[in-house]
């Protein structure tokens, strides 16, 4: 757990990590309460469900899973008093490659993440809840219920609780080893003993028909500790730290070739991608220069060095503008980097310096997407397969010209094909890559 | 339930937690036929927490029978199945399905080295290359739900995708416990320290 580094930074501002970063920071309950614990969820029961949701789409909150979502919509979706059961999913699966927030949260600050969830349960009507972790982490499940445990006896869980009349039953929940478990809806499938086969959408959006086929919010770990702190600091001060429809304080996770690499945890839009790898992360190795940049999990596109974007920003007078905004002075949010022609996904950031040869990290993260494809649809099954053999051939045997078109052929007739938005996260790589660095792609010798 | 199921209940050995690796290779009973008291209990204990369907367990089983028995042999496939009231294959195509469940006895100690890219531009391959080298090992070789182990059967290692901790490149699992920024010299330690 070393990369969660004791000192913050003096750009970072730790609201989630707070306490998770104190190396003495213990994961019992005495200890959560002694840092200000369940004060929140307390004031929740004092406060109307409604309320609640209504803080929470004013927070301005994005899911941090990967689809930046507003978290507040989501939950707009679900109708209190519809009769059904609803249920709360926790998505701990935290498998996008260059991805590792939710770990720290698991491991080291487990009653944070229930007091999100006893939050969230009452202001959804909400009576069982599942926290889905990827089994890879061994700890987490002893820790995690251990805590559950804890918060079952002071009646923090279990049947009336905080006194109030409410019923809230937490459980913990460990996935096998798959990637596609992360999407929300193979989570489900995972959850109910079936082989995780992702659902198509429309109509299996979770909040109409998710688990055992009623109403669900699935949630990212983050997000729903977020959730405490938007009660805590109120829903403006909370959205004040970030930008425009985009609250609050986000964990980057940087990984590859800087002297730093860690989680960071930034207010939104607090910081440029070269004062993240510069400043926050000390920079590159010594003699080395920047080549590209993943910037958020290995799904996003690939961003050149140098590369420079136009970004429509507001002009004082309120006339949109075109601006000119080279890499590294733009600013590490959802909304940039989307106009980027990239995403913020799971910002999870990951760093490659001139050493790096193109078609050799492209060949890994093809590897990735054949070995997790589900294998459910046959653009996906077949064409991640086959990519990943064409650029491992390429890098065996050496290139020929017609080997770039005939990926990025592929990848462009798996994109938007697919049931699920694996098609897309295992393509994006591949077109982006060969857009981005032509030159590494045409005919050349072997690389051995 | 599967009335096989109730009847090797009884045979019970104390065994609360994975068997010693002996008993995992040297014993000629299947594992239903082995199964403990401690390891029903916290079957029924985990069925509980599906109070909407039975199924939800079939995870949380296949995990408990793994973690006792070093991996999943046909007459567990069974007794899950009958124990949630399933067809074997709605368990057997899980076993199939997520990399994590092994059809065969792994290595007393199984070393999971991370394969992908954060981990890999920090020399994870030559990790995963010298692990093998030094147990005896074919890198090249794939484990399809038994693992590649030592002719000792003394070690496992296997290439594994994202551990999620990419900024402590590059990181293994041996056993339970991650390993973080793992070098050359402690791929040697390791070895040393679980022969
Ligand atoms: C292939 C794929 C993998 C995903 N993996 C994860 C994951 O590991 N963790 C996660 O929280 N969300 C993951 N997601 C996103 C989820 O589907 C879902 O959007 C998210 O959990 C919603 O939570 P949020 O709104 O709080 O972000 C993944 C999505 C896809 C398409
Ligand atoms: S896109 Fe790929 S991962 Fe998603 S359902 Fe289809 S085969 Fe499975
Ligand atoms: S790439 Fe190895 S832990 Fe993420």
């Amino acid at each position: 757990m070393s990369s969660l580094i004791e000192h913050p930074h003096p750009k970072e501002r730790r609201i989630i990590f707070e306490n998770a970063g104190k190396s003495d920071y213990t994961p019992d309950i005495e200890n959560y309460l002694a840092h200000g614990g369940y004060e929140e969820a307390k004031k929740a029961f004092t406060m109307t469900p409604e309320a609640i949701v209504n803080e929470v789409k004013a927070s301005n909150l994005r899911g941090r899973g990967g689809a930046a979502f507003p978290t507040g919509v989501k939950w707009g979706f679900i109708r209190r008093d519809d009769g059904k059961p609803h249920y709360l999913c926790v998505n701990g699966d935290e498998s996008e490659p260059g991805t590792f927030k939710d770990r720290y949260i698991l491991h080291r600050d487990p009653h944070q993440l229930l007091e999100g969830m006893i939050i969230t349960c009452y202001a959804l009507n909400i009576h069982l809840a599942y926290i889905y972790v990827r089994c890879e982490y061994t700890h987490a499940k002893e820790i995690m219920e251990k805590a559950i445990q804890e918060a079952r006896d002071r009646g923090f869980l279990g049947k009336n609780i905080f006194g109030m009349g409410f019923d809230l039953d937490i459980y913990f929940h460990e996935g096998a080893g798959a990637y596609i478990c992360g999407e929300e809806t193979s989570l489900l499938e995972s959850l109910e003993g079936k082989r995780p086969y992702p659902r198509i959408k429309p109509p299996y959006f979770p909040a109409v028909l998710g688990l055992y086929m009623a109403p669900t919010i699935v949630n990212n770990v983050e997000t729903i500790c977020h959730v405490k702190h938007i009660l805590r600091l109120g829903s403006a001060e909370y959205a004040a730290m970030g930008t425009a429809g985009d609250g609050g304080t986000r964990v980057l996770c940087v990984s590859g070739d800087v002297m730093k690499p860690g989680p960071y945890e930034l207010a939104v839009g607090s910081v440029t991608l070269g004062e993240l790898i510069f400043d926050i992360c000390g920079g590159l190795r010594p003699g080395r220069s920047l080549k590209a940049i993943i910037p958020g999990g290995s799904s996003s596109k690939v961003l050149r060095a140098n590369e420079i974007f136009k970004i429509k920003s507001k002009a004082d007078d309120g006339t949109v503008i075109d601006k000119e905004v080279p890499l590294l002075d733009m600013v590490m949010d959802a909304a940039n980097l989307a106009a980027a022609g990239s995403m913020i996904g799971s910002a999870g950031v990951i760093v490659m310096d001139d050493s790096r040869n193109m078609l050799w990290a492209l060949n890994n993260l093809n590897q990735f997407y054949a070995h997790e494809s589900c294998g459910q649809c046959t653009p996906c099954r077949e064409g991640v397969l086959w990519m990943s053999k064409l650029s491992t051939r390429m890098i065996a045997e050496g290139t020929q010209e017609s080997d770039s078109i005939s990926l990025h052929n592929i990848a462009d007739h798996i994109a938007g094909r697919t049931v699920c938005a694996f098609g897309e996260a295992a393509s994006w790589p591949t077109q982006s890559f060969i857009d981005k660095f032509p030159e590494e792609f045409g005919a050349q010798i072997a690389h051995q | 339930m599967d009335q096989r199921a109730h009847n090797t209940i009884e045979q019970t050995s104390s065994h609360g937690e994975l068997l010693s690796h002996d008993d995992v290779l040297g014993s000629t009973l299947s594992q239903a036929e082995r199964i403990t008291s401690g390891l029903l209990d916290k079957v029924e204990e985990a069925i509980t927490h599906y109070p909407v369907s039975k199924r939800s367990a079939a995870l949380p089983l296949l995990h408990l029978w793994q973690n006792h028995f070093g991996f999943i042999d046909e007459s567990g496939v069974e007794w899950i199945a009958a124990k949630l009231d399933l067809n074997s294959i709605s368990i057997l195509e899980l076993i199939t399905f997520y990399p994590w469940f092994r059809q065969k006895a792994p290595g007393k100690t199984i070393i999971r080295v991370c394969r992908t890219l954060s981990c890999a531009l920090a020399g994870s391959y030559e990790i995963h290359e010298k692990f093998c080298k030094s147990t005896g090992i074919d890198p090249t070789c794939e484990g399809h739900h038994g693992i590649p182990t030592s002719p000792d059967a003394k070690f496992s290692v296997e290439f594994v995708e994202c551990l999620a901790s990419c900024g402590s490149a590059p990181v293994c699992l041996v056993n339970k416990d991650l390993v973080e920024r793992v070098s050359l010299q402690d791929v040697e330690d390791i070895i040393k320290k679980n022969s």
